[in-house]
């Protein structure tokens, strides 16, 4: 970072890490800190002022066994309920998966952009796996940057369904009053007014669900006729594709989804598979966390079924996966 | 420099619009905002422009947030520091003051408070000591003396307090002063003295709070708290002659440190050079 006329800094611990990112975006700069479950644990608190202060800042957890210590440094994908409800309060999130070198990179610049256009924190949710691969990744020579928009007339911070576009600069004389208590769209500490408390942070929620839409990032294959549907993300959906292989020699058509976006939860993608494939498996490492919001979303005829690995760190292998796709494809 | 003659100077500095202030009635608060505001107008800021301040949270944290036209960071408890940190890496032309209780820097947040000093980090923090968790009704802090009653300790506290000038010496700050709201011109003079340093200053301003920790001391006004300070502070020079026990209950105050060493920025500074230097060979 110094060569790039950057800084890089060991802090005492993530609860300070993530306070640094939060001050050093506000002093003008991009900013993002990465740990792996435990760190994002004490990093929430601080994530919860980022979306307060609607923060514009990026969050690398890469995932490992849990709870507590679990099992340090093996994979896991068990933090996706930690992404969405980690933090005290009401909120959304964006949490974004990559399953690849590649996508650690363009997943990484994806998430600054989003951070600017949505002044939300936004996660990088990856996993051991993904994250400690070699892989060969090619660099655009254009590389789409969303800078940051100097705010200079309030309202600063949002109120219903009006959200600043941009934020204010620190240093210019705009006496910038930023807060992690309820505050009206000027930063003003409001702690007793019930409507300008549900103001904020109905305003905080819908400017990111509104954005449901044009969030969803996914990759689609055969989902437009299948006999039976895959939804998966991470470092589980590499043995996706070579499962389908598996049983395509059985002349098996799979509709698989791989999500890019976790949060918002793609709901209607996630819709459009369960009414093509009467089955949709959802294969993840932990104890079903992903299947909970996929059941929650699919119509009642649709079966779900859940499949998980969870401990030693293994990712699925393909004839995990291929066996549990011929157990329970409907013929 | 004033407004005009009608005007507190103080009222140059603060968000008009927020006032009246919500410190109780016989708060050191407002006594210290007075004193920090002053140095400012006699280092010659005529705004407050240049100057970013963060806090935490307890009724310290209000004095800059939001008193004070400038821009203020108000942060979760204990984490005004390393917001601090980020605003100060990612602009070293703004000077940055942090204002904190003693339960929010010396309680919750102490370790980022020792890792600043270690650091050097060019950042003021401003330590009001008022020995008691006062916003939240009077628990037991880790600057309590020992024996005294409050919301958790009901039977009298039965830990030590903490010395966080001492430690912040030991931790390697530049810049470390202790003083009460009795010593209104030192901690003026403090403010001034830290300001012009680089690297870590420090300056723990003992704080009466007279409606949630004096009346459990017999004191519900802030005068006889003020007058409590006067007659139990002990200049530093004077306490290095003194044993240990003789000093049960007494605050020493004065100058703890005062150096010129290199700050984190800096450092840091050096290192890009050093960096950009060996890219080039």
């Amino acid at each position: 970072m110094p060569s790039l006329g950057g800084v890089c800094v060991q802090l005492e611990d993530e609860i300070a890490s993530m306070g640094a990112v939060i001050g050093a975006s506000w002093g003008g700069v991009k900013s993002m800190t990465a740990t792996s479950g435990p760190g994002f644990s004490l990093m929430q608190e601080n994530i919860g002022l980022a979306i307060m202060t609607e923060t514009p800042c990026v969050v690398v957890d890469v995932q490992r066994v849990g709870p507590s210590t679990g099992q340090a440094t093996k994979c896991a994908q068990g933090d996706i309920m930690q992404a969405r409800w980690g933090t005290h309060g009401d909120h959304e999130i964006i949490a974004l998966a990559p399953d690849s070198v590649q996508e650690m990179f363009t997943l990484t610049v994806k998430a600054f952009n989003l951070s600017e256009q949505y002044r939300t924190p936004v996660i990088l949710l990856s996993d051991e796996i993904i994250s400690h691969l070699r892989e060969r990744i090619d660099l655009p020579e254009h590389i789409e940057v969303v800078d940051r928009r100097e705010l200079l007339q309030p309202p600063f911070f949002t109120s219903g369904n009006k959200f600043p576009k941009g934020m204010p600069p620190l240093g210019r004389g705009l006496a910038v009053s930023v807060t992690g208590s309820s505050h009206d769209s000027l930063g003003i500490r409001a702690t007793s007014d019930q409507d300008i408390h549900r103001k904020l942070v109905e305003g905080l929620a819908s400017k990111i669900s509104r954005g449901r839409d044009s969030l969803t990032d996914f990759e689609a294959t055969g989902i437009e006729e299948c006999d039976i549907g895959v939804i998966s993300f991470g470092c589980t959906s590499r043995a996706v594709y070579d499962a389908i292989e598996i049983v395509a020699e059985r002349g098996i058509k799979v509709g698989h989804l791989r999500l890019r976006t976790i949060w918002p939860f793609p709901e209607e993608k996630i819709r459009e598979l369960t009414k093509v494939a009467d089955v949709v498996l959802v294969p993840e490492m932990n104890l079903g966390q992903l299947f909970l919001e996929v059941e929650r979303v699919a119509p009642e005829s649709a079966k779900i079924v859940p499949l998980n690995k969870v401990g030693g760190g293994l990712m699925f292998t393909p004839d995990e996966i291929s066996s549990a796709i011929l157990r329970n494809v409907a013929r | 420099m004033h407004l005009s003659h009608d005007l507190h100077f103080a009222r140059t500095y603060l968000r008009e619009e927020v006032l009246p202030s919500p410190f109780c009635s016989g708060c050191g608060c407002g006594t210290l905002a007075n004193c920090f505001l002053k140095a400012i107008e006699e280092t010659g800021y005529k705004d407050l422009k240049r100057f970013v301040f963060c806090s935490g949270i307890g009724c310290s944290a209000w004095i800059p947030s939001p008193h004070f036209r400038a821009d203020t960071i108000h942060v979760t408890h204990g984490r005004s520091i390393p917001v601090a940190l980020g605003v100060k890496l990612a602009r070293p032309e703004l000077k940055v003051v942090v204002f904190g209780g003693d339960g929010d820097l010396a309680g919750i947040g102490l370790n980022h408070l020792i890792q600043a000093a270690r650091r050097n980090l060019d950042v003021m923090v401003i330590m009001v000591n008022n020995m008691i968790y006062g916003m939240t009704g009077g628990q037991v802090a880790p600057t309590t003396p020992l024996n005294v009653k409050t919301s958790t300790t009901p039977f009298g506290s039965f830990e030590y307090p903490l010395d966080a000038s001492r430690l912040m010496v030991a931790s390697g700050a530049s810049y470390v002063a202790r003083w009460t709201t009795f010593h209104a011109i030192q901690v003026k003079e403090a403010v001034k003295e830290g300001l012009a340093k680089g690297g870590f200053s420090f300056i723990e301003v003992v704080t009466q709070c007279p409606a949630i920790f004096g009346r459990r001391l017999g004191m519900e006004d802030g005068r006889r708290m003020l007058h409590w300070f006067r007659e139990n502070s002990i200049p530093i020079s004077k306490a290095e002659d003194m044993e240990g026990t003789s000093l049960t209950g007494k605050i020493v105050v004065g100058e703890f440190v005062n150096i010129e060493k290199p700050g984190l920025l800096r450092n840091l500074d050096e290192l890009k050079r050093k960096v950009t230097r060996a890219e080039h060979a």
